[in-house]
Parts: C-alpha cells; structure tokens; sequence
C-alpha cells in the first residue's frame, strides 16, 4: 500500500500535470485510438484533476466523505428489436483485444510454466487502458452507459488467449465494475482514480472459502461490528493474484444484512496470503487469504451502511466466469477443427470419421448454448432488467458444457492431448475451475 | 444487443396460445387415442388462420423476410421470428394438432417457397402434403428411385413415397422424384399431384409412437399423369445448380421445427413444475450441487431449453436479416431436437406413475418429441451439415 500511497502523493503535487498525462494516454491508447476518442472535453481535464487532488489514504483506509450512494453508470435504453449483433464500438474493441489475444496466447505455455504473467503482457495490457471504458465521463472516464456485454465480451475475448492470462489481467477491472456498480461516493472518490493510473494498483475479488459443497450465500467468513469497525474472520481461497493485490473485495456474513462485501488492504493486521496452488490457472497466482481478527473501518463496507445487492453481485461474478468459460471453448474448437483436419489415421484426416466429426459438432452446438444464454443475460443487467434466473441458467451451462468441451478437446487429440506441448490439456485443467469459482471477475 | 421478443410479436403469440390451449389442449388426448380420426375442430381454426395468413405461405414455413418493409441496412424482425414464436406456443398446446392444420403444410412451405406466380395463384388455397421419403431411402434424399417421364403435356411418375404428413387429408401432394436417374441429385424435381389421381394408391397410414392426430401415409404411384405445367421450379436439369433448389425449403424450415420441439418442451417442463410445486423449490441462487436431485434437473433442463429457444430465434433473425443461417439452422434443429426429447422423458421420470398415466399429457409429450429429432434432418444428419460446415468437408470426404 505504501507504494500507492506515495504514487498518490505525487499526484497530489501536480495534479494537472497528472490530468493531462492520464488524457494523452487515453488518446494514445489502443482503445482509445480504435474509437478515435477525440471527444474528451476540458470537463474531464477538469474533472481529473478533482480526482487526483481527492485521492488519499489513510494506513487503514477509512473511507472519508460522503457515504452516499456513489455514482451509477446509466442503463442502457431498453430496446424492443432482438438483436445479436455487437456495436461499433463494441466491434472496434472487439477487435483490438482479438489483437492482444492472439498475443497470450503465443506465450500461454510458457506463462503457465512460469506461473507468473510476463512483464510485456501486463505492459500490453496496461496500454489498452480498458479502465476507460468503465468510468464515467464525469469521473474521468469514456463512457456514460453501462454495457454488461462489453464486459462480457472482453472477457470473452481476453480468454480466448489465454483463460488464466484473462482471470488474472480483469481481476483489478472487475473490482473497478464492483466499485462503480455499488460503491458510495467516498469509496468511488478514493479507488477510481487508482484504476485509471498509468501504472494501476491489483485488486482482486475473494469470495470462495475451502469448504465442500461451498456457496456464496452460505459463508463461514464473518464479520461483526464493534463500533465504528468491523472484525473480520475466516478464510479465502483461490483468489487470484492476493499477494501482489493492493486491496481485495471480501466476501463475509454480517449478521444483519447477511453476506456483503469488504474493502481490505492487503497488507492490514491479521491478514495472511499464503500461495494456493491448484489444478489450473497457475499463472493468476492463486491464493489463500487467512483472516484472522482483521479490523477494517466501517466505511469499508462496500456501498456503506447500506450495503449491497450480495445476490446480483454473485450474478456478476457468476457472469464473469461465464464469459471466461465461452471464450476458452471457442478456443478448443478453433484448435481441434485443423487439428482433426491434419492428423491422418487409417490413410485420411481423422475428421472424416463420423465419430470425431460429429465430437467437434457436438462442441459447437453447446458453446453457441453457452455464448447465448451468457448474451441474454449480459443484455438484460445492462438494461436494468432482473436477471437473476438468466445468470443462474448461463452458469449452469457454461459449468456443465465447457468441462465437456474440454474433455473432448483432450479426447481428440489422443495421446497427444495429455501432453504438455499441446494446449488442450492446459483449457482442462483451467476450466475446470468454471463451475466452481466465483472469484476475481464481476462484469 | 437484446435477446428479448420484441412487443411486437405479442399479438402473433397471445392468438397461438389461445389456440393451444382452448382448441388444441382439450382434444389433445382424444385424438391421440382416436388415431387416424379427423380432428373435425381444426376446420374451424383452419378458416380463422387462412384469414391471417393470406398471401403468405402458411404456419409451418411460409412467410419470409420478403413482407418486412424495414428499410436496407437496418436490423430486422420479420416474417421467421414470427413463425417460430407462433408455431412454439401453437406446439406448445399440441404437436400433432399443428401438423395437421389444413393448409398449413410443409407443402405449402414448398410451393410459397418455390412455385412460379401462376402455380402460387392455383394452388394458393389448397391443403399441399410433401412426399420425398422412400421405403429404401429417408435421410439420403439425393437416393430417390421415383421416376418421372415426360410424355407431351404430362410427366408419368411411377414409385412409392412414405411418411408422407397429411398424405391422405391434403388436397395435392409435392412429390420428389428423378427425371433421370443416372444423372444424380439435380435431375431432381418436385410436382404438385391432386390426391386421389388415377394411377395413385393409398397403401397405408402408419399407426406411430406420437404425434397419432397428424396423419402419415404411404403412397404408390403407378403410371400417374401429372400436367407439366405442375412441376416447381425449372423444368430443365442443371447440373451445376443440381440439388440446391429442392434443398432450399429446409434451411427454411428447420428453425420452424426446432421451434415445435420447443412448443413441446415448454408445455412438459412447465406441466412438471406445476406437478412439483410443493415439492421443489427454485430460487435460482443455490448452486446446483446444494439443491435437490430434483431439482438440479429441473434447472438443467430450464437451462437447455433455453439455449435451444434462442438458438432457434437465432436462425429466424438470421433469415430475416438475410444472412446466411445454414449453419445456425442444423444447430437451432440438433440443439432443440436433442433436448427435447430427453427433456420429456425426464418430466415424465420426475412426476413418476403420474407422469407415465393417460391421466397427464407428460408421457405423450415424450412421445411426440421423438419425431422432432427425426423428421427434417436427423439429429445426425444436422451434425453432419455442421460438421461439415466447420471442417470445411464435402459430403464424399465427411460421409
């Protein structure tokens, strides 16, 4: 936190200078270029240099100021024409994440080998300035209206490089959406202007807990208020990138407003991160969060006293994993199709066989299952619709259908796909994680 | 993007469900007993939806994009999302029933689809049955061995056609057969025959597992004379065109029978629920693994019907918006086709004895949603059109 700490404090020196710094970057990023983004007003300079002057932080980061309802993104316009297709710009953006796609996944292998993200990926990644298309105008960011399905879609897409890469370079993105989704004002005045720094704090989202048959609506980890604070206890796992996260979104039972979620630094007493390594996802560094009688400020509440909608926040995140689980589908099926078509059995591609042909149909039907029902639901949160059954049935499919595809990904490659120069057996072992994990991503 | 029917759609569905369920339901049981009676009640319904439908070409395949006026360029919803909409919430009342709607046939799929404006004109009002399949050839339908030869103003046909829909209720039948039957699939042609020709001999009607209210015959042809001017499409053999004219009809229709699949399975799921009421419980938050046996089936087949309902809308939009929807067409069918059919028998196993009696529909829901598999293109031969679409593979190397 230090680290923040004295970045924000630069800032605070040259507020304006930082201002213009954070508008070069947008007009110099990819996004920000593929949008041709020239509409950025002197408001926002304006506005920029509010927010930079804002930030600080106190060692146990109270939230000062209003705890007010914070900022909310518009909805979006209901619209009465069924429509699959993407907009413009969700086209353009589209597009440019294929780019850096194609980018993790030439060095996928070797990330899960390392079991770290490479510089140049974070740098890369860094560029794309996705933060932007988060934010509101009026808080620095580009955009006005929410859009679940861009969200969705960049997860979608970031996956079909690489799902862990995806996992670990959202987390800090999904806690901006959680923030602006339900933050109070005080909280969005202190955290947005993080995510939107050149060089952005981590920030993951810490909902899972080593229990069998776990639900999120069913927690062991509490938290209890003693007077103006709350004690948390309990413990997290496979939370993506805990170490080296500047602060996580907690999920804990408060005896009044059952599960809410908490803001806590990484480094405040009684907290323990210790490495969780598991079957996949190694590269988003998994981890295990011990709480042990850990004190943070009231106002670290998220949403303050109030507290949150814990229901639709578990659909965001369950929405989240949906988009992952689509998007490393597409990419075994883009895989085994020249696969299949190349590797010759019995004198001709093995595709000929109605056996394997009919596998690769099979996986086609059920991820364009997966990618709908994930569509429906994006579409209806972003027009302000209930969508809780929508989340609920994507999430159900995408857990049953992308561990099919995956196994039958392995399956087709033979022997081949149990070895490690092949990627299939990698989307096994990572997507086995869909049905389970609820952390790290909230669109 | 926005996968919700549009309002606009609400008076097509609200008249189909009214059909469904104060014309279909309640004779839903009795016909399906009484196999191989004329559900007289259709006439009626029959005449109201002639009304409607002037000028297009019927319930199960005939209205296309061609009616939307929306101008170029913009997002459509037209003539294919109203058909599938109308035909699940008719199917939703009785599968049967609907395939048994006087003129409402996949005949009259054929000739909307492809007839010339004059043969339109003269068969407009009649009931037209389709005739393709064979004793010695269903799915491969390039295989047919009926034969029709010209002799001057008529072509002679001369072969046998089963698991003709309607083939002894409809008014004309679509017959396939071969002009040459050296030549292959686009010496292939499809001729309007008024049922009860000379030279025609209704041999059977099948007693079937489900859908016994539509009636399904097999007929021989033997030195039939149809007038020339009866045959559809291009009297001539292109062999470059070959197949693809004939073939036309079902990329149009394949969504239209994923969408009586989905009739069938949203009456089952939702008749099971009823069933079930006090004894599940859907919050749609638990996860599924915490929930009952129960259930978790119930939110799985939820789940699966959902995906086959909007990938069914998918291939309508996609026809409306004149895109290419091949692909989308054999999925929307295989996806629906599949489900559905396991989807009722599992509603049948949930509700026990009930669910297996004469005394709920259930159990023959299950039985009526076999055919949705089959006919059209077998589930496998949709995994072949998508396998072969993905692999980029022609039908002589993925066989």
């Amino acid at each position: 936190m230090k680290d923040t700490k004295n970045k924000n404090r630069n800032k605070q020196t040259d507020p304006l200078a930082t201002s213009f710094g954070l508008l070069n970057q947008v007009l110099d990023s990819k996004i920000g270029k593929a949008l041709n983004l020239r509409k950025l007003s002197e408001q926002l300079v304006y506005q920029g240099t509010v927010n930079g002057m804002k930030v600080a932080g106190g060692a146990s980061r109270i939230f000062k100021g209003s705890g007010k309802k914070g900022e909310r993104l518009d909805t979006q316009q209901p619209t009465d024409l069924f429509d699959l297709n993407y907009n413009d710009e969700q086209q353009m953006i589209r597009d440019t994440l294929l780019q850096f796609a194609t980018q993790m996944r030439t060095v996928a292998q070797e990330t899960d080998d390392n079991m770290t993200i490479s510089e140049e990926i974070w740098n890369g990644f860094n560029e794309l300035q996705l933060a932007y298309m988060q934010v509101p105008e009026s808080m620095g960011g580009m955009i006005k209206e929410r859009s679940t399905v861009t969200q969705m879609m960049m997860v979608e897409t970031l996956a079909y490089g690489d799902l862990g890469q995806a996992l670990a370079l959202f987390s800090r993105h999904s806690v901006l959406n959680a923030i602006m989704q339900w933050g109070t004002q005080a909280q969005q005045e202190e955290l947005v202007p993080i995510f939107l720094s050149e060089t952005p704090e981590l920030a993951t989202i810490a909902v899972n807990e080593p229990n069998p048959l776990f639900s999120p609506f069913d927690l062991q980890t509490t938290a209890f208020r003693e007077g103006d604070k709350f004690i948390l206890k309990g413990k997290k796992n496979i939370v993506p990138l805990a170490a080296k996260s500047a602060f996580f979104l907690v999920a804990a039972k408060t005896p009044d407003k059952g599960p809410q979620l908490f803001i806590v630094d990484r480094n405040t007493a009684g907290i323990t991160v210790s490495t969780d390594r598991a079957m996949g996802l190694s590269c988003a560094e998994l981890a295990e969060i011990e709480l042990n009688n850990v004190e943070v400020d009231a106002s670290a509440q998220l949403g303050g006293d109030e507290g949150i909608k814990y229901n639709e926040f578990v659909n965001y995140c369950k929405l989240g994993w949906c988009a992952l689980a689509v998007g490393c589908a597409q990419s075994i099926l883009d895989y085994v199709i020249p696969y299949c078509n190349e590797r010759q059995a019995f004198g001709e591609p093995i595709s000929h066989r109605q056996s394997v042909a009919f596998m690769i149909a099979d996986i086609k039907i059920e991820l364009d299952s997966m990618r709908i029902l994930t569509q429906r639901a994006a579409a209806k949160a972003e027009q302000g619709l209930d969508f809780e059954r929508e989340a609920y049935l994507a999430h159900v499919m995408c857990s049953d259908k992308s561990m099919q595809i995956a196994s039958n990904g392995v399956q087709l490659l033979g022997g081949h796909g149990f070895i490690r120069d092949y990627p299939v057996e990698r989307w096994y072992r990572d997507l086995r994680a869909a049905s389970i994990a609820y952390n790290g991503l909230h669109l | 993007m926005n996968l919700e029917i549009p309002k606009k759609y609400n008076g097509v569905k609200n008249a189909a469900l009214m059909a469904a369920k104060t014309v279909f339901r309640p004779i839903s049981r009795k016909y399906d007993v009484e196999e191989h009676a004329y559900p007289k009640e259709l006439d009626l319904l029959a005449a109201g939806l002639n009304g409607l439908n002037d000028g297009s070409g019927g319930a199960i395949g005939g209205a296309s994009s061609k009616s939307d006026d929306s101008p170029e360029g913009t997002v459509r919803n037209g003539g294919n999302m109203a058909n599938c909409i109308n035909i699940q919430a008719m199917c939703y009342g009785d599968v049967g029933l609907l395939l048994t709607i006087p003129r409402q046939g996949l005949g009259n799929a054929a000739i909307s689809a492809v007839a010339n404006t004059e043969q339109k004109e003269r068969f407009n009002k009649l009931w037209a049955a389709m005739a393709i399949t064979e004793p010695g050839c269903g799915s491969d339908s390039s295989a047919i061995t009926t034969t029709a030869r010209k002799e001057g103003d008529y072509y002679v046909l001369n072969g046998e056609k089963i698991f003709i829909t309607c083939g002894e209720r409809a008014d004309v039948i679509v017959v396939w057969a071969t002009l040459d039957k050296s030549i292959g699939k686009s010496a292939i042609k499809s001729f309007v025959v008024e049922n009860n020709s000379p030279g025609m001999d209704l041999i059977r009607v099948e007693k079937k597992l489900g859908i016994r209210a539509s009636d399904t015959a097999a007929i021989v042809f033997t030195d039939c004379k149809v007038p020339a001017a009866n045959l559809l499409g291009s009297p001539d053999i292109d062999i470059k065109k070959g197949f693809g004219g004939v073939m036309e009809t079902f990329d149009n229709t394949r969504p239209f029978v994923a969408s009586m699949a989905n009739g069938v399975a949203e009456a089952a799921l939702e008749r099971t629920k009823e069933i079930l009421a006090d004894q599940v419980n859907l919050d749609y938050q638990t996860p599924i693994n915490n929930v009952k046996a129960a259930e978790a089936e119930l939110y799985r087949m939820e789940a699966e019907h959902e995906a086959a309902r909007l990938l069914t809308l998918r291939a309508a939009w996609m026809a409306d918006n004149r895109k290419p929807n091949s692909l989308e067409a054999s999925i929307c069918k295989a996806k629906a086709g599949r489900i559905t059919t396991a989807l009722t028998l599992k509603c049948v196993e949930l509700c026990g004895s009930l669910g297996y009696s004469y005394k709920e529909l259930l159990e023959k829901w299950s039985r009526d949603s076999k055919i949705l598999d089959i006919f059209e293109g077998t589930q496998q031969i949709q995994q072949l059109i998508i396998a072969r679409r993905l692999l980029k593979k022609s039908s002589t190397e993925l066989k």
